[in-house]
């Protein structure tokens, strides 16, 4: 199986990959070939015409232009670049018309994170979880800024707008972990907005999208509270080890004091905890910016009560 | 042995007001030279201090806040205080009007005018750094600098400031090369510099108004809200990007079309031979210049345009990169059976074939539908445009500097330091830049802080080699500036080149030349004369 | 004072002849005014994407603005763009005095436009019907009506500052009249000014049906 890629590209993930990657190639090739000519001919122009290989002053040959030369060099290039231009065209409308048959999975990107809705009622948070050999369709907006969704390995990448849908698709060749990228700049977590596409066979995503709809039971809220810190995206701005990030850090911090924008000080408890999940630019601590986005409908009450029982028992 | 002449346009008149109030076209070059050497140096710092950033994952020597501000700042500079005025405003403005035989610009006041816009302009766009910086990059795009707390509003007011000068210089350069020319000097008879920021201002007085009126509107998005391109109030954030391009891609033209003016100038002197496909080279400017308007769209092909206007807007984009592949293989021509001498300025023109070829093939990766989709905001866009700004026009510009430094000053610079320099920004420029292309075809999205441990040897790379490009330009900040008391008298005509500025002495009189100018030959006739080479 | 003198009086020491010089600034003249229709340009974009998609807002929203003012300061418009070009011709006649009444009578007619403009906006302002974020009009149906009022205050606001811009000119080349700096053979920088007085003018008459008159 092919893992590592080649010297450009990455793996080839997704069906239409594979195409690219040859229309790549012979770009690549085209190229060098022209710049093998271009190096060659200044290099050896250079050494053969070098002043030092002349033995009296002379005036040169006054050689104004060559039209036969000047076709042949103005022709080839332009057959060449329309060939390459009809073939990317074509393959860019088969990464740009959705099979019939696809799946639809809504994406939503906001500042700074991914949330996937499934239509059978699933959300996940940075963890698109697709079945292999089954064509997915994404329906994407943005929350506030504009963002890009990219998965490498798939040669996939369409721009998440605020202000209406935008519509990629793909389908997974094999089961697999890949990177999923934000690649419109959107601020200061944009190079946290990191998520994992998650391809599974068919059977395994049957029952993931089973667990999906019972998440966590059986999990002390502590651990499902853990779990959720990592999965709901709270770990790309704050940290749970005291480090300075986007965020404040949520050790150590329940049932003290904190500081906020206002010059105000409340004292961190549960409802502080809620509040500043649903309600983030309610009270904004100190030093801050006013940057986090609301859970509001992301996360349920269970959840809710798990995170805060997490931040209670961080130290 | 060569002489200093006894009055010229450095001596004539002395004191900082005889600066500051010059309408010497001569002198208005050089405080414009002083004005983006500065902004190069800070442009440079910024690069410098991004690359140190990258060299590790996670944070080195800054949080995320200030390493958005630093590579927005970084391209900011580079581009508006330092490109675009670059080889126009300084070595154009220092070189036209003595090229065309002419005493000084059509206007000279308002070619000073310029000069003070592009100062006031370049402070108020420095003066955001302290009012909070910016992190939007370059681009600017909405709605994130609508939202973004930093200070758009400083940034995009000096942008739009930067713009005026802009549009004046163009203005003032093409009434010039129209009306000015000397008697003789027939439109197919002016050296082909000439026809470069010919083209070059066409686009800078269509073009930049765009961009006035798209930087003012955002500007009035932040203030009032419009509503033109803030989701929020109803308007399209799309919209920018299309308004933004349509000026921000003719200005890559701005930036390119002079340095091949540049290059054919260098490839044939240092050939000693007439160039190769003249109308070819000078008819290809005008129709990149044109065609230069119609090719906005391919930079949003997957900003959610339809498929169709893609289609198109990548269809010219394939129009547009033929032109500038016959100047290449026209400047190669001319080097056949030439008498070549690799002198310092030849050097730079060799660096920027190869570098610049590697630009512009890269950019048909780019112009090419399916494989933009994956190389879109990729290192691989950063990597290109890199090879074409820098090692096209930096290159171009750094030619044309060791090409008329002699002009300028009356003295040489140090040529085995020059090829010491020459050979470390040659290397370090390939080993920053060509290891972002692998990154890009690797996924890695350009403009991020932080990355994936996968990446962190190719980035590592690039780092060590911005530090030998670094050097390179030191040592040629040293010795350029050494010699202008202390460097060898360089004589009126060093490289032996036929052209107009030549025929005064070094540096030239106040007036330009001693009589005026009539041509009696061609800008690059060497089948019928052997030039005299003042200094060897 | 002798001609030749009078001659190198205006004839700038880097050209060769006046006829150079005059076809230099002449030049300047036009490309500058290619600048500014395409500075506009891009407002006339985003007017006409803006009324593409919301073609009943902007129908409804159209209503508010007066017509009867802004006929009235068409004619006062086109009124100025006449004296301005009889202006020249009187110059190029020598007539100085009836050049300095017609450049004055100019001068009155821009100041009577922005007088007009001024009622026009105070109005509108205090019906609340501003750009952005600062309308609150209540009474036009469609989608973001508030981006109607952007587009109208930006697109008469930077005419009205290239009107003012253009009062200052015309003020100046009517100074430079009064102190004899012209005369039937040199009198560039008034034909100069008439040029972008005639394109202020012309813009406004884009702008006023585009505005006013949406059918």
């Amino acid at each position: 199986m092919d893992t590592v890629g080649t010297l450009f590209m990455p793996p080839e993930g997704s069906t239409f990959a594979g195409e690219i990657d040859s229309l790549f190639y012979f770009i690549v090739y085209a190229s060098m070939v022209i710049f093998g000519i271009v190096l060659f001919g200044m290099l050896f122009f250079g050494l053969r015409y070098r002043h030092s290989r002349h033995i009296a002053e002379a005036t040169t040959p006054g050689i104004s232009h060559n039209t036969k030369l000047e076709l042949v060099w103005s022709i080839i290039p332009t057959v060449l670049v329309l060939i390459v231009f009809f073939w990317g065209f074509h393959v860019f409308m088969k990464m740009n018309v959705v099979p019939k048959d696809a799946m639809e999975i809504k994406v939503t990107g906001q500042k700074w994170f991914w949330s996937f809705d499934y239509p059978e009622g699933v959300t996940t948070v940075n963890e698109l979880v697709v079945p292999a050999g089954i064509p997915v369709k994404l329906l994407m907006s943005s929350q506030d800024v504009i963002h890009s969704f990219f998965v490498p390995d798939f040669r996939v990448k369409m721009d998440v707008l605020p202000n209406r849908y935008s519509v990629t698709w793909f389908e997974a060749k094999r089961p697999g972990i890949y990177n999923l990228f934000c690649a419109e700049f959107c601020g200061d977590g944009h190079s946290e907005m990191i998520g994992k596409v998650k391809v599974v066979n068919e059977r395994e995503y049957a029952v993931w999208l089973e667990e999906g709809t019972s998440q966590g039971e059986g999990l002390s809220p502590e651990q499902l509270g853990e779990q959720l810190f990592r999965s709901k995206a709270c770990i790309t701005c704050h940290s749970a080890e005291g480090q300075r990030l986007i965020g404040p850090p949520v050790n150590g911090i329940f049932g003290h004091d904190v500081v906020l924008k206002s010059g105000q000080k409340v004292i961190v408890d549960e409802n502080y905890l809620r509040q500043s999940i649903l309600e983030p630019q309610a009270d904004i601590v100190a030093g801050y910016d006013p940057v986090m986005p609301t859970y509001q409908g992301l996360l349920n009450d269970r959840q809710i009560d798990a995170l805060v029982a997490y931040i209670k028992s961080l130290k | 042995m060569n002489t200093m002449p006894e009055k010229h346009y450095l001596n004539e008149k002395r004191g900082w007001k005889s600066w500051l109030f010059t309408l010497d076209h001569k002198r208005i070059g050089i405080l414009y030279l002083y004005g983006i050497m500065a902004a190069f140096l800070v442009g440079g710092v910024f690069a410098m201090l991004v690359r140190l950033e990258l060299l590790h994952p996670g944070r080195d020597l800054m949080d995320a806040k200030t390493y958005n501000q630093f590579f927005t700042l970084h391209g900011a500079v580079m581009i508006f205080l330092f490109i675009i005025p670059s080889i126009p405003a300084a070595l154009g403005n220092f070189v036209l009007p003595q090229m065309l035989g002419a005493k000084d610009v059509a206007f000279p006041k308002l070619n000073l005018a310029s000069w003070y816009i592009y100062v006031v302009g370049a402070l108020v766009a420095i003066y955001s750094i302290y009012a909070g910086g910016v992190d939007t990059g370059w681009t600017f795009y909405t709605p994130y600098s609508t939202t973004t707390s930093t200070s758009v509003v400083a940034m995009t007011l000096g942008a739009f400031i930067l713009g005026f000068s802009s549009i004046f210089t163009g203005l003032n350069f093409i009434v010039t090369i129209h009306k000015m020319r000397a008697p003789g000097m027939t439109w197919f008879k002016m050296p082909l510099f000439i026809w470069g920021l010919y083209a070059t201002a066409i686009i800078q007085v269509m073009a930049t108004p765009v961009l006035g009126i798209t930087l003012l509107l955002l500007i009035m998005e932040r203030v009032l809200a419009v509503g033109i391109f803030d989701p929020a109030m109803g308007g399209d954030p799309v919209l920018f990007q299309h308004f933004f391009w349509f000026y921000s891609h003719p200005a890559v033209y701005i930036m390119i079309l002079p340095g091949m003016g540049i290059i054919s100038e260098l490839i044939a002197t240092f050939s000693q031979k007439k160039i190769f496909g003249y109308k070819a080279i000078a008819f290809s400017s005008l129709a990149i210049a044109f065609i230069s308007f119609l090719v906005w769209g391919h930079h949003m092909f997957v900003s959610g345009q339809s498929q169709l206007a893609s289609m198109i807007f990548s269809f010219l984009t394939f129009l547009v990169g033929i032109p500038s592949g016959i100047k290449v293989f026209n400047w190669v021509a001319t080097m056949y059976k030439g008498i070549i001498r690799f002198d310092t300025p030849m050097l730079y023109a060799l660096a920027f074939l190869f570098l610049f070829t590697i630009g512009g093939l890269t950019g048909i990766f780019l112009g090419t539908l399916a494989t933009d989709v994956h190389l879109h905001d990729t290192y691989f866009v950063v990597a290109h445009f890199h090879y074409v700004m820098m090692g096209g026009t930096v290159m171009a510009f750094l030619g044309g500097i060791h090409f008329w430094w002699p002009k300028m000053w009356g003295r040489m610079f140090n040529k085995k330091w020059a090829l010491l320099s020459w050979l470390l920004i040659f290397i370090g420029f390939n080993m920053t830049f060509f290891t972002q292309f692998i990154l890009g075809t690797k996924g890695m999205p350009r403009r991020y802080y932080n990355y994936l441990d996968q990446y962190q040897p190719l980035h590592a790379f690039s780092s060590y080699g911005s530090w030998v490009l670094g050097l390179g330009f030191l040592i040629m900040a040293v010795y350029l500036f050494y010699s202008i008391k202390r460097g060898p008298v360089a004589g009126n005509n060093p490289w032996g080149s036929l052209t107009f500025e030549w025929k005064s002495s070094s540096p030239p009189p106040v007036a330009n030349f001693e009589t005026e100018p009539i041509l009696k030959h061609g800008p690059y006739d060497y089948d019928k004369i052997i030039p005299e080479r003042t200094y060897s | 004072m002798s001609t030749p003198a009078k001659h190198s009086a205006y004839l700038a020491h880097h050209f060769s002849d006046s006829i150079q010089q005059s076809d230099s600034a002449k030049l300047g003249m036009w490309i500058f005014l290619l600048t500014e229709i395409l500075l506009f340009g891009g407002l006339f974009v985003a007017y006409a994407i803006y009324r593409a998609w919301n073609p009943d807002m902007f129908y409804n929203a159209h209503k508010y603005l007066d017509v009867t003012l802004g006929a009235l300061n068409t004619v006062v418009l086109i009124t100025s763009s006449l004296t301005m070009a009889l202006s020249i011709r009187c110059m190029q006649l020598g007539n100085r005095k009836r050049t300095m009444h017609l450049l004055l009578v100019t001068l009155i007619l821009a100041g009577v436009f922005l007088i007009v403009k001024y009622f026009e906006y105070s109005h509108k302002i205090h019906l609340g019907q501003l750009p952005g974020k600062y309308y609150t009009f209540t009474g036009i149906e469609g989608n973001n009506p508030h981006i109607f009022f952007s587009i109208y205050f930006m697109m008469t606001g930077l005419h009205g500052i290239h009107v003012l811009a253009g009062m200052g000119v015309i003020g100046w080349i009517l100074k430079r009249t009064s102190r004899g700096d012209f005369s039937p053979e040199y009198y560039t920088p008034i034909e100069l000014t008439g040029l972008y007085w005639h394109l202020v003018d012309m813009i406004w008459i884009f702008l006023f049906p585009l505005l006013y008159l949406i059918g």
